[in-house]
């Protein structure tokens, strides 16, 4: 049972990370992605600080709050500073990861709040940390829980605005020119981004969740060539390795997180490699198409 | 020599645009009667994307506005089409021909609404005319520039606008590309469509455009082909790139421009 919470856990994390990952890749976004997923620990110290326990549902607005703060610092400081991007976000980043870590350490006393489980995570403890309601009655795992719900959040923004999104990342000046605002759903993607770092942060770690973001959506996107299809496969990849990770973790006794995002860029690395055979026969049967047609 | 129209389609009153607070376009004032198909030529750096761009919108105004169809851009969005450079979009998208043709229609779509047939319609009707019907499953990153440019050209003529502003339409494609596209403005026009091209050959202009705009920061010349796209007013916009001027003097010598009125 534990180790089917666990892979189920895994398997949200991916499957979160994936649908958003698709996006922000083709946006040529994927470093903002790990700006934002270190930029919230302070979003996370401070709602920590106010509700008496990790109280999820406004650790998760103040996470998304603090995403969009750091992707507007990043266009703020890109646009009226003339910095270049990658700096803009390196800035910004370790700026507000660096009073997170003030914090954590600040309050760490006190606290079931420490860098280890901030950074790394820990997904085995998943299974053993339920929700009980005040009448006693267990509800089932807290992080199992908390991203089933922000799996609810991502669907219920992305699949309505599918079209928009698909608009605003492929050409956002057409989008603005027909009256499609370009900003208002990059901020809402970099929201939807804030909160599934926040959900996973317990079980994967503010660093590993950006593993579950970026690399099985690149994975899928050396083999479509179409967005759906991308998403699709890019959660398939995820949950493979959710799975794979689990037993590898399990046959080596290792981090199980780790053993998850160490799959996940096998499968990548497997997957380029058929990718660029693929072509590469596609390239031959054209050439012999061309010489047989020139006879 | 700046020739404003009455009743025009396109407004610009003083319109300046700054980057940094150097200015890239300066004062400009002009109006486009309907039904013309205007070029805009002018060197590199003239400011010819970005006077579209700030006509679209897309670039903030320092001062000045824009008027279309005498009302406010935002009040007439679905009237207006636009184009941009070619480059400006990544090919490598995991996107169909048909996907991004479809994308004209998404404002008329409206939110939470998926495209009907009448949309699909639309999309499959632009496609034929620009000749890509064939190539409607094929994936973007599968096309030649020229067809790269047919699409967009596709997705600009599903909004079904009366105005339609393009940047760089002709930039690096195929003669055949080139002649189909001139084909379509030149269609639109005839139905009173108004066409707004920024355009880099100069030996092309007098063919292609019976309106032309000439920038270089600021407003050189704005008015009908055959009185504007003299040499004087080309040395005037491009300085002293005189080898491309003495060429054209030679092109114009030669009587190869105003050739439009023959066709």
């Amino acid at each position: 049972m534990d180790s089917l919470i666990i892979i189920a856990t895994g398997s949200l994390v991916a499957v979160c990370g994936s649908i958003l990952g698709c996006f922000l890749i083709l946006r040529k976004m994927a470093m903002v992605s790990d700006a934002i997923s270190h930029a919230v620990l302070p979003g996370i110290v401070i709602a920590f600080m106010l509700g008496s326990d990790l109280d999820s549902a406004w650790m998760l607005v103040g996470a998304g709050l603090v995403g969009v703060l750091t992707t507007f610092l990043i266009e703020f400081f890109h646009q009226h500073g003339k910095l270049q991007t990658d700096a803009s976000i390196g800035v910004t980043f370790t700026w507000l990861f660096a009073i997170g870590v003030i914090l954590v350490t600040y309050y760490a006393g006190d606290a079931h709040i420490d860098q280890d489980c901030v950074l790394y995570g820990e997904i085995a403890y998943v299974p053993i940390d339920p929700i009980i309601l005040s009448n006693g009655q267990v509800l089932g795992p807290k992080a199992l829980i908390v991203l089933g719900g922000v799996l609810v959040i991502i669907l219920v923004c992305i699949i309505p605005f599918y079209k928009e999104f698909f608009l605003t990342t492929f050409d956002p000046s057409f989008a603005i020119a027909t009256g499609v605002s370009a900003s208002l759903w990059h901020y809402v993607l970099m929201s939807l981004v804030s909160i599934t770092t926040v959900a996973s942060f317990e079980s994967v770690g503010a660093i590993l969740v950006v593993a579950f973001l970026i690399v099985p959506p690149a994975t899928a996107y050396l083999l479509t060539n179409r967005l759906h299809y991308m998403i699709l496969l890019s959660c398939g990849f995820g949950i493979l390795s959710a799975i794979l990770g689990y037993y590898l973790a399990y046959a080596i006794d290792g981090s199980i997180a780790g053993a998850m995002a160490t799959i996940a860029g096998l499968v990548f690395g497997v997957v380029f490699i058929i990718a660029k055979y693929l072509e590469k026969s596609r390239r031959i049967a054209e050439m012999e198409e061309l010489s047989l047609a020139s006879k | 020599m700046i020739q404003q129209v009455e009743n025009p389609v396109l407004e610009v009153h003083d319109l300046t645009v700054s980057y940094d607070k150097k200015p890239v376009l300066w004062g400009i004032d002009l109006s486009v009667p309907k039904g013309a198909i205007a070029g805009i030529v002018g060197p590199n750096g003239a400011g010819k994307s970005t006077l579209i761009k700030s006509i679209m919108g897309l670039t903030a105004l320092s001062s000045g506005y824009v008027k279309i169809f005498d009302q406010e851009l935002n009040e007439v969005r679905q009237r207006v089409s636009y184009v941009p450079q070619r480059e400006s979009v990544d090919w490598d998208f995991p996107a169909s021909v048909f996907d991004v043709v479809l994308m004209g229609r998404y404002s008329k779509i409206g939110l939470f609404k998926r495209p009907r047939k009448a949309d699909t319609e639309a999309a499959l009707f632009a496609l034929k005319q620009v000749g890509m019907d064939k190539f409607k499953d094929r994936q973007i990153s599968q096309l030649s520039g020229g067809q790269q440019q047919r699409v967009f050209l596709a997705r600009a003529l599903t909004q079904q606008a009366d105005i339609y502003f393009m940047d760089e339409p002709f930039a690096g494609v195929d003669a055949a590309t080139e002649k189909a596209i001139i084909q379509i403005l030149k269609k639109l026009s005839e139905d009173g469509k108004t066409v707004i091209v920024v355009h880099h050959d100069l030996q092309s202009v007098s063919t292609y455009f019976d309106w032309v705009i000439m920038l270089n920061l600021r407003l050189v010349a704005s008015g009908p082909t055959d009185q504007i796209f003299t040499s004087e007013l080309l040395e005037e916009t491009y300085g002293g790139k005189l080898t491309l001027l003495s060429e054209v003097g030679e092109l114009m010598k030669k009587g190869q421009y105003p050739s439009r009125d023959k066709q």
